[in-house]
């Protein structure tokens, strides 16, 4: 099949059949797809404001989704986003509760250091046990969700909250560290932007990250080596590429940037440490690699997509009968199509467009 | 903490145990033949609404019971079509099934009950009453065994017993008859059972669909049994816990049996005293709740003694040509 194809015209064909579901689904409780559509593109799309939320979702997912493409590439399926994203919350926290900041732009580093220090740290075990002891990386992923829930629950509660405070969140983050909004920016160029918008300085940075993932991946030594793990372990053990490391180094930048998403609603948004306050972000990351093909550009693309249904599905809710969950649908509908059933829409495409005189023979 | 107290909690960890073996079951048939499953949260979530919307609308829990085990196996058979007849990622599957019943239930519920995602509570015939075995009264006054078979034993919903029966059936069934042998061969080594002649997909749509109904049963009785109607998200990671039990109980049934009572028990403790007391050191119920994990965690690293899955877990087999 041409690459074009299969690079292009299967996820495409995927998406398409994941949201005509997710329309007959629409359809089934009664509502007008098409009307659903038009809400959430005027509540995601049609106004600075909703740019404005959607940008900072997209954020968030970029994030993740660019940690589950970095082990995917090493053959790694790590779930464990939510959980070292929620790690990387601990990490933001503690830093800029620890020192009393002067400026945004000498907290920022550090918080990003210790968001992703902490995020790395909660993969590192998971790897551990994988490259050492053979334990399944999904399995022990999904465990260690559920500890870091309990971890950080604990934190709070016990530990994190402040004195003569009922609400299970840290203290305020000092003023000096807030991070600017994207509204500000845009403000010194004499232009009125998404007032009142979470989207910050963070998005800058995530599109920094995909940058780095892209040269990581595909323009260095250790790049070549996580993929070429990652199509063959045994091909790689023969040209002297150690398993233990590369798993090791994989799951460590993969928690890192889960953990990263930590400076964009920790930092950026919520300006101080809440319970769960991740809400799902790590797992639609699974989504969005799936759908960006575990490509820079691709998740990109993906993140903003599901921003927007991420925005848009607010909007449902609040303007409709359609409750948020329908949201969950689509993105358990993209993860089934792009992801688990991709052969369906693969196996037809290939027979159209391999040539002839390959037809028959084993693929 | 007297006699009576801990029957107290035996009693609550029997309850909290069954939708967990039953999952964990669920889980075994599918593991064993070659199939991951980590969608088993998701079938137990659309089982629990099904049933508790059947048995609001007609009245009738067995009515429910049915609609269920329907829900939960139309999700395998979602599993089974991407993992074994499309020979997709098993795991990604399973994470889109788990999304899948975590919104269509909300969705759905919402459109047919309008209470944001509840169904309504279930009173009388559409909830599962206990069962009191014979002599329970009778025994009662026998010191110690009496009081233990008359609160422990004794006085559960049907669904408890099917989830104990289930244990032993499922010994014989896998390691007892020729489909066992062959379920089992499937998941080791899938080439082998082909060239005996035998179907591999058939089998393994087979296991899937066996998965299928003890999620459905296990949903069920969290709707009718264990609660009195279905809340949002109400299985709460006890699909995760089940597999967490099943690598525990090293994919055999017995041991199944054993893992997912002491994961049982570990909640029912942290129902009653969120906050344990040992001396100076006081254990918060987090730890309680997250000790499941915990243990697994540690199991897998093999630090006590090895979990090996089964051979072929995980991979489509692909017919030779």
């Amino acid at each position: 099949m041409s690459r074009w194809a299969d690079v292009i015209l299967t996820p495409l064909l995927s998406l398409l059949l994941a949201f005509a579901i997710s329309a007959l689904v629409i359809l089934a409780i009664g509502e007008s797809p098409v009307e659903a559509l038009k809400v959430m593109v005027t509540g995601a799309l049609g106004s600075s404001y909703g740019w404005g939320f959607t940008l900072y979702y997209a954020t968030n997912f970029i994030f993740t989704g660019l940690a589950v493409a970095v082990a995917y590439h090493a053959g790694l399926f790590n779930i464990g986003g939510e959980g070292q994203a929620a790690l990387g919350g601990l990490g933001v926290t503690l830093v800029l509760l620890a020192v009393p900041w002067p400026h945004w732009l000498l907290a920022l580093p550090a918080a990003a250091v210790g968001a992703a220090a902490f995020g790395a740290l909660w993969a590192l075990i998971p790897a551990w046990l994988q490259a050492r002891r053979g334990s399944h990386i999904v399995i022990t992923t999904i465990m260690f969700n559920f500890i870091a829930a309990a971890l950080l629950n604990y934190v709070l509660v016990n530990l994190l909250r402040p004195v003569g405070s009922m609400d299970p969140a840290s203290a305020r983050f000092p003023e000096a560290t807030n991070l600017p909004k994207l509204t500000d920016f845009f403000a010194l160029i004499g232009v009125e932007w998404g007032r009142n918008t979470p989207a910050n300085v963070t998005f800058l940075v995530a599109l920094l990250a995909l940058f780095g993932v892209w040269l990581l991946i595909w323009r260095t030594r250790l790049g070549y080596e996580i993929r070429a793990f990652g199509r063959s372990e045994k091909a790689a053990l023969y040209a002297g590429i150690s398993p233990v490391r590369i798993t090791v180094i994989a799951m460590l930048i993969s928690g890192g940037l889960a953990g990263l998403m930590a400076i964009n609603n920790v930092m950026g948004e919520a300006e101080r440490l809440v319970l769960n306050a991740v809400e799902g972000a790590g797992f639609i990351g699974i989504a969005v690699a799936l759908m960006g093909r575990n490509h820079p550009v691709g998740i990109l693309l993906a993140a903003l997509l599901f921003g927007f249904l991420y925005q848009g599905g607010g909007e449902l809710a609040l303007w409709t009968s359609i409750p948020r969950e329908l949201i969950v649908v689509i993105q358990a509908l993209v993860i089934l199509f792009t992801g688990a059933l991709d052969n369906m829409v693969r196996m037809p495409l290939e027979r159209v467009f391999s040539p002839r005189s390959a037809q028959g023979s084993p693929r | 903490m007297d006699y009576a107290t801990i029957l107290q909690i035996l009693d609550s960890a029997v309850r909290l145990m069954t939708p967990l073996l039953l999952a964990c079951l669920a889980g075994l048939y599918s593991e064993r033949a070659g199939v991951f499953d980590i969608g088993l949260e998701g079938k137990m979530l659309m089982a629990a609404f099904a049933a508790a919307s059947v048995a609001a609308v007609t009245g009738s829990v067995w009515l429910g019971l049915i609609a269920g085990i329907a829900g939960s196996l139309i999700l395998a058979a979602v599993h089974g079509l991407a993992s074994i007849t499309f020979r997709g990622n098993q795991l990604i599957s399973g994470v889109a099934i788990n999304f899948l019943a975590s919104g269509l239930t909300v969705l759905l519920g919402q459109k047919i009950f309008g209470l944001g995602g509840r169904t309504p509570s279930l009173a009388g015939d559409a909830r599962f009453g206990p069962v009191t075995l014979p002599l329970a009264e009778t025994l009662r006054g026998v010191p110690v065994l009496g009081p233990f078979y008359a609160e422990v034993i004794s006085g559960h919903t049907p669904l408890v017993y099917v989830a104990l029966i289930a244990v032993p059936l499922t010994w014989w069934l896998l390691f007892r008859t020729r489909f066992g042998l062959r379920l089992r061969a499937v998941g080791e080594n899938p080439a082998s059972v082909d060239t005996a002649g035998v179907s591999v997909t058939r089998l393994r749509y087979a296991a899937v669909a066996i998965a299928g109904l003890l999620c459905g049963i296990a949903g069920a009785y969290l709707a009718t049994g264990l609660s009195a109607g279905f809340v949002k998200e109400m299985t709460a990671g006890r699909g995760f816990i089940a597999l967490a039990a099943l690598i525990f109980a090293k994919w055999r049934p017995w041991p199944a049996l054993g893992a997912t009572f002491l994961f049982g028990l570990f909640e029912a403790i942290a129902n009653r005293y969120p906050n344990i007391e040992i001396g100076p050191v006081t254990i918060p119920s987090m730890f309680m709740n997250a000790l499941p994990y915990i243990l697994t965690v540690i199991i897998l690293a093999g630090f006590v003694g090895r979990a090996i899955p089964p051979r072929a877990g995980g991979e489509p087999y692909v017919k030779e040509r």
